[in-house]
């Protein structure tokens, strides 16, 4: 097969990080090309660089044999690219037909000839299966329905090369297998595809060449059809990761947090949380199971401080703290669900986002002593592997495993009695994943007492010691981790009623 | 009793004097939809207002004025775009500015002519149209500029909602990125549309000195700028809705001076007060009335970076 694009050489700086780091990436006519790494490995940096969102500090582009340099996303569709980003390019309040013609010329231009777009858009939908109702307002559309347009949109502008940025993300199992069909559909056609994602079992499904790519480098190109899972881990995150965190046996200690027949309203005024009963002893990690949206939210805010308590007590290391102030929680280390909403200020930097909580510390005169807090910050990064351009750079800046890494290094090194950490690893890649249970374990077995709050059932297999499900407010049996399974804990996730344990 | 004759004197004036109204918040409708707020119409407009009296004024021209005080409205935006689109400055702190500038500058260059009598724009009556009773004399006995409104806004929105360009300046207003990615120049789009946008508020303010009041004053907008910023909202940045707020508030305002001269026994102060508390209850009812389909453009305000994190 012949090339249809090379990338040459590509550096990608932002400060200090190289996010691409001299990569060289070659796709072929008609294939299906795997763009495989953890996040935060350069992949959609990359991608920017090719859509030419990004200018590339170093390096060339060889498309169609012709060397070229896109200045704007307007340049790499006009020479037949198109992108599908993780984040949807869609104007909601804008219907399909609206958002497919959006910069696009049609006959009688700047008229928008309506019934040309309807014919091309339904020559398409035929020839590729895809579906969409196309005056339908995209704020109805579910995720789903909105990705179809997206393609849609890069297929009306015939291009030759699309570009999918972890386009599975979102979707439901049924949808993913569709969109496989899709595209399979589109490369018999003569279309190019390159497949962005961090999950192994899709790229070995879909793809039909996988390259690799780990902290902004190119670690290699195989062939799907030469691999296998096991390679391509190692590949990503260079080396064997086990899942398995072993968690030795220890003594609990004395009881840290108890909350008597807790009550809680949500914003809307309803109670969300129904008189909840539990206790937490040093060193001991209490796994909350449940889906999302059973009060979960509204107990973790109520322990935090951020919520007011109605009806019940809330007693950590002997003191009532039941609608007390942030000064009697000091002993908290909260790492909420919302990481970027609660758990930083966006804006601040990093340094100043690691030293919110402790900046009293680092008083001088009427100052403060900066050296000190630039000190402190920087061996906190090194500890807990954040990686920022600066400790000067914004922390919404970071990516999601790297914000979570920050959250980690302010809340766990304050040396916590109680850990509050809801949702810990979602959206995470396997290393951050990793890391942030290992620091959970690490953090109970130096004495604290953690309160788990997790949707994901191997989660709080793997951390707890007792676990509890929470339903509709209720807390619904508490039970030792070794009398716990899968099938009596899904059962009362789905609303069964309390087994005796 | 209210008859037919104070009625379409009443319904022809409203008109007159919602006629700049209306220019700007046609103006003002296309720059926000870009996703540009430019809140310096009344310094835009007394500056419009200044410009084309002075030139109608020494060329004997008023068409020339209007042009002018367009061209000088125009320059004004240039300063907002410049500002808010190239340097990404905060939008609101430009167009307060502005407000100043024009206020300040009118003032100062405009004190001798106060008194002045520059040469005004005249009603053409259409034919026959025009003798139609009460419909013709509010109706077919206006000004150009007064018709050259209503057909604007048809245009406008024409253009806002069946051509390419129109697509192209509601994405840049409601998703920049999204137009980005789609091959479309957001800051050129929202240049044009600012630009175009501070050449409707100035012919809007060239409109209060040669038809409408037929003379220069200083401060002769009197918060008109202000009431316009409120009457995009009431249009739901729709410029056939425009039409309805502008010559709505037109009718207010000149509601009290037609009261004042049959009589009626309330205080001046009270009856001037009245569009301007009609504004307050408008933008209240907009607040309330929290409808996806009507609300700003979501990324009025914000300067587009392109490849910007969240």
């Amino acid at each position: 097969m012949e090339t249809l694009l090379e990338m040459r050489n590509i550096v990608k700086r932002f400060g200090n990080l190289v996010a691409n780091d001299h990569i060289d990436f070659e796709v072929r006519r008609g294939e299906i090309h795997g763009l495989l790494g953890e996040n935060g490995a350069g992949k959609t940096t990359l991608m920017n660089i090719l859509y030419g969102i990004y200018q590339p500090d170093e390096g060339e582009i060889i498309f169609e044999g012709k060397k070229v340099r896109f200045r704007s996303p307007k340049d790499a569709i006009s020479a037949g690219i198109g992108m599908v980003h993780q984040h949807f390019m869609l104007v909601p309040r804008m219907n399909v037909f609206q958002n497919i013609v959006l910069g696009y010329r049609t006959p009688h231009d700047p008229l928008i000839n309506q019934k040309w777009v309807e014919e091309r858009v339904e020559a398409l939908s035929e020839k590729y299966g895809i579906d969409v109702a196309l005056y339908e307002v995209i704020m109805n559309l579910s995720v789903g329905e909105e990705q179809r347009v997206e393609i849609l949109k890069a297929l009306f502008r015939d291009i030759k090369l699309l570009i999918l940025d972890e386009p599975t993300a979102v979707l439901t199992p049924q949808e993913v297998d569709s969109l496989f069909y899709a595209l399979k559909s589109m490369t018999k056609s003569g279309l190019t595809i390159i497949f962005i994602t961090h999950k192994l079992k899709e790229a070995l499904k879909v793809t039909d060449r996988i390259t690799v790519l780990r902290r902004g480098k190119k670690v290699g190109t195989v062939k799907t059809s030469e691999t296998n899972e096991r390679e391509l881990t190692r590949m990503m995150v260079g080396r064997d990761i086990v899942l398995d965190i072993s968690k030795p046996p220890r003594e609990f200690g004395k009881e840290v947090l108890r909350v008597e027949d807790l009550w809680v309203r949500d914003e809307r005024g309803n109670y969300a949380v129904k008189g909840v009963n539990f206790s937490i002893r040093e060193g001991e990690i209490l796994g909350i199971a449940g889906v999302s949206g059973n009060g979960q939210r509204e107990l973790e805010e109520a322990i935090a401080g951020l919520r007011k308590v109605e009806k019940g007590r809330i007693i950590l290391d002997g003191q009532d703290i039941t609608n007390k102030g942030v000064m009697e929680r000091e002993s908290i280390a909260y790492i909420p669900e919302d990481r970027i909403g609660v758990g930083l200020a966006p804006s601040l930097s990093v340094l100043e986002n690691l030293m919110l909580k402790d900046f009293k510390r680092y008083r001088k005169r009427f100052s403060l002593d900066f050296d000190e807090m630039e000190k402190r910050a920087m061996e906190l990064i090194e500890e807990f592997s954040v990686k920022t351009p600066s400790i000067h750079s914004a922390a919404g800046t970071l990516s999601g495993g790297n914000i979570q890494r920050l959250i980690l290094a302010r809340e766990l090194s304050r040396n916590p009695k109680l850990i509050i950490a809801s949702q810990p690893t979602r959206g995470l890649d396997v290393a951050g994943i990793d890391f942030v249970r290992r620091r959970l374990i690490d953090a109970a077995m130096k004495g604290a007492a953690v309160l788990l709050i997790s949707e994901d059932l191997d989660e709080v297999f793997q951390l707890s010691d007792k676990i509890a499900v929470m339903y509709e407010g209720e807390i619904r049996g508490v039970m030792d981790r070794k009398r716990a399974n899968y099938e009596k804990v899904g059962y009362l996730m789905a609303g069964g009623l309390e087994v005796t344990v | 009793m209210i008859d037919i004759g104070f009625l379409a004197s009443l319904l022809a004036s409203s008109i007159r004097a919602g006629t700049p109204l209306l220019y700007a918040t046609l103006g003002e409708i296309i720059t926000e939809r870009s996703g540009v707020l430019n809140l310096g119409l009344e310094g835009i407009m007394i500056t419009g207002a200044f410009t084309g009296f002075a030139v109608s004024l020494a060329t004997g021209n008023p068409w020339l004025g209007v042009l002018c005080g367009g061209l000088a409205g125009m320059l004004l935006a240039l300063v907002h775009a410049f500002f808010s689109i190239t340097l990404k400055a905060n939008q609101s702190i430009t167009g307060l500015m502005l407000v100043l500038l024009g206020l300040g500058i009118t003032g100062f260059l405009g004190r001798n002519y106060i008194g002045e009598v520059a040469f005004y724009l005249d009603p053409v009556k259409i034919p026959i149209l025009s003798d139609i009773p009460l419909i013709g004399q509010v109706l077919f006995n206006q000004d150009p500029l007064a018709y050259l409104a209503l057909i604007l806004a048809a245009i406008l929105w024409f253009i806002l909602f069946r051509t390419r360009y129109g697509l192209e300046i509601i994405a840049a207003g409601e998703k920049p990125e999204a137009a980005d990615s789609m091959g479309v120049n957001v800051d050129k789009v929202r240049y044009i549309s600012t630009l175009f946008g501070g050449l409707l508020v100035g012919i809007g303010g060239a409109y209060l000195s040669l038809a409408y009041a037929k003379l220069w004053t200083e401060g002769m907008t009197a918060g008109r700028g202000w009431i316009c910023l409120a009457l995009v909202i009431f249009s739901g940045w729709m410029p056939q809705r425009a039409i309805l707020g502008a010559y709505l508030f037109g009718g207010l305002d000149v509601l009290s001076f037609k009261l004042q001269a049959t009589g009626v026994g309330i205080s001046y102060h009270l009856m001037k007060m009245v569009p301007y508390v009609v504004t307050i209850v408008v933008l209240l009812f907009s607040v309330i009335r929290k409808r996806a389909a009507f609300g700003a453009p979501a990324a009025l305000g914000i300067p587009y970076v392109r490849g910007r994190k969240e």
